[in-house]
């Protein structure tokens, strides 16, 4: 195979066609400032409510509940701190998970030095959160729980609907971090009890820079970004408008085609999962087998490291991405491969595979072809393995 | 952060991978924990090492520099090859991204660790060699340089 094969599409997506066509306009032709009164800048207004509508209806929102921002880690600062700064006179306890993105935990790790207090809650074996264990860390002075929809590592899909009801009924801000849920499994945020969520737009075919904010109506939520009246007051700054009008079209075209798309994601899925379990020893999949973002794969090879993995892979033109310290230029591994329980060596030794509409079966033929080789020559390598061996035989 | 074609040649087609079944020393240095381990088997004959060999738990940087460092001991006198330093063996590999420097000392410590169980199982002192660091988070607070 001569081409390049993208596994990574939890990292980040290429812009699609569709949305690429509808966005060029916006550079040079229709460059008005959607704050301006002339023609120009009508169009730019009238673009922006066109996919703030677009938004919307992907997660079963008002046009006015939507507020675009640079991208996830903004929304998630944005609802952390203002939640935070709004709700202080009330409490100053937040709960969260350990496996949270860092744009959530190093918020929270913020405000803990601000003099919040968080609880980090523990996941099972699978990545999940346990409802007894929320149940048990809400507090009077409780004023914000925020649990990703799904984990960006591991692919698990947390309970959002059975929190997002304990959270109301405990009369409890709830906000998720959607970011590697959207445009991949549904969201309802009426019906899951939401009042704000995170969102990113390059995960899912729109550019780099552009992500919203949906902030129920009646949150209390203070302003961010300081500065003009953009966003009906809540986030100043010129709206990226190519940004906006590309994500407004990737998040219609991803809600679309979702119900298509789905099944075969997971039978790619549970087809990468089931050969290279079953074709290399010592394999363990990581997160739930079937509570999974379609098109989440991740392994750990016993006795291997993942970021020689990666380079042999790459030799082999695959693109993928491991929890190996050595790929994050920290000493540790992911966290969240250790919050479900992973020996730091196991960690070590993780793979990611993110598929998305792009790949094909042929493509997972290929690494299942090519993968099991590579991490024998990387165990015939290892001291681990070589104890291993001794002392088994 | 990328590597240099040499880092990339001695991780694709590492040279010496393997054990030496009646080594004159053996040194592991490093652990699973932080993701680097190396195993460093010298034959060692009338004080000079005829053959070295390895095998490595890690990263890219950790089979170059583990590949590379038995590279550089092979044929010296127990002298020369205490001179072989993480600064020589990184250099050798034309450098390697500052991340990735604590690999190249666990090389030392790795050929350190293999020449001092050699002194000990021949109870001999090698002069101006000092007890190897085993646990790598001594490694890890070493200025990078």
């Amino acid at each position: 195979m001569d081409k390049m094969i993208y596994f990574d599409n939890a990292a980040t997506t290429p812009v699609r066609k569709e949305v690429l066509d509808e966005v060029i306009p916006y550079f040079s032709e229709h460059f008005g400032n959607a704050s301006s009164v002339y023609s120009i800048a009508r169009e730019s207004k009238k673009a922006i409510d066109k996919a703030r509508e677009q938004v919307a209806k992907a997660l079963g929102a008002e046009p006015a509940e939507i507020f675009f921002t640079a991208g996830g880690s903004e929304s998630d600062n944005w609802a952390l701190k203002g939640i935070a700064d709004s709700m202080s006179s009330k409490g100053k306890h937040i709960i969260t998970s350990k496996i949270e993105h860092h744009a959530i935990l190093h918020t929270c790790e913020y405000l803990e030095s601000k003099g919040f207090e968080i609880t980090y809650l523990p996941v099972d074996e699978y990545g999940k959160v346990r409802i007894e264990d929320l149940k048990a860390a809400i507090r009077p002075d409780t004023i914000l729980i925020s649990i990703m929809f799904a984990n960006n590592e591991i692919g698990t899909i947390e309970p959002i609907a059975e929190i997002g009801k304990i959270a109301r009924e405990n009369n409890i801000y709830f906000h998720t971090d959607a970011v590697q849920a959207v445009g991949h499994v549904k969201i309802d945020v009426k019906e899951m009890n939401i009042d704000m969520l995170s969102l990113s737009g390059h995960k899912l075919g729109a550019p780099k820079g552009i992500g919203a904010l949906y902030i129920r109506k009646g949150v209390k939520l203070k302003s961010f970004i300081h500065g003009g009246a953009q966003e009906r007051g809540r986030r100043a700054g010129t709206e990226n408008v190519p940004g906006i009008v590309g994500l407004g079209k990737a998040i219609e075209m991803a809600t679309a085609e979702m119900d298509e798309l789905s099944p075969k994601l997971i039978k790619m899925r549970d087809k990468l999962i089931t050969e290279l379990t079953s074709r290399i020893s010592h394999t363990k999949l990581n997160g739930h087998p079937t509570d999974r973002l379609p098109g989440n794969v991740n392994l750990s090879f016993e006795f291997i490291e993942g970021e020689s993995m990666l380079l042999f892979l790459d030799m082999n033109g695959i693109c993928a991405s491991s929890g190996s310290a050595c790929t994050s230029g920290s000493l540790d591994p992911s966290h969240v491969l250790l919050a479900i329980g992973l020996p730091h060596e196991k960690a070590h030794g993780s793979l990611r595979i993110t598929l998305g509409h792009m790949n094909t079966e042929e493509e997972v033929d290929y690494l299942i072809e090519k993968l099991p080789p590579i991490v024998q020559r990387l165990r015939d390598m290892s001291p681990l393995y070589e104890e291993y061996i001794k002392n088994n035989k | 952060m990328e590597y240099s074609a040499k880092v990339m040649d001695h991780f694709m087609n590492p040279r010496n991978v393997g054990e030496i079944e009646d080594a004159s020393g053996v040194g592991t240095v490093g652990n699973a924990k932080c993701g680097d381990i190396m195993k460093v088997y010298l034959k060692i004959e009338n004080g000079i090492i005829e053959d070295a060999k390895f095998k490595t738990f890690g990263c890219g940087a950790a089979v170059a520099t583990s590949s590379m460092a038995t590279e550089l001991v092979k044929g010296k006198t127990i002298k020369e090859a205490l001179e072989i330093t993480n600064k020589a063996v990184m250099e050798a590999l034309d450098g390697l991204p500052p991340v990735k420097v604590h690999c190249s000392c666990l090389a030392e410590e790795a050929l350190h660790a293999a020449l001092w169980d050699y002194a000990e199982k021949n109870n001999i002192v090698i002069e101006g060699l000092e007890k190897p660091v085993n646990d790598i988070e001594e490694l890890h607070n070493l200025p990078e340089e």
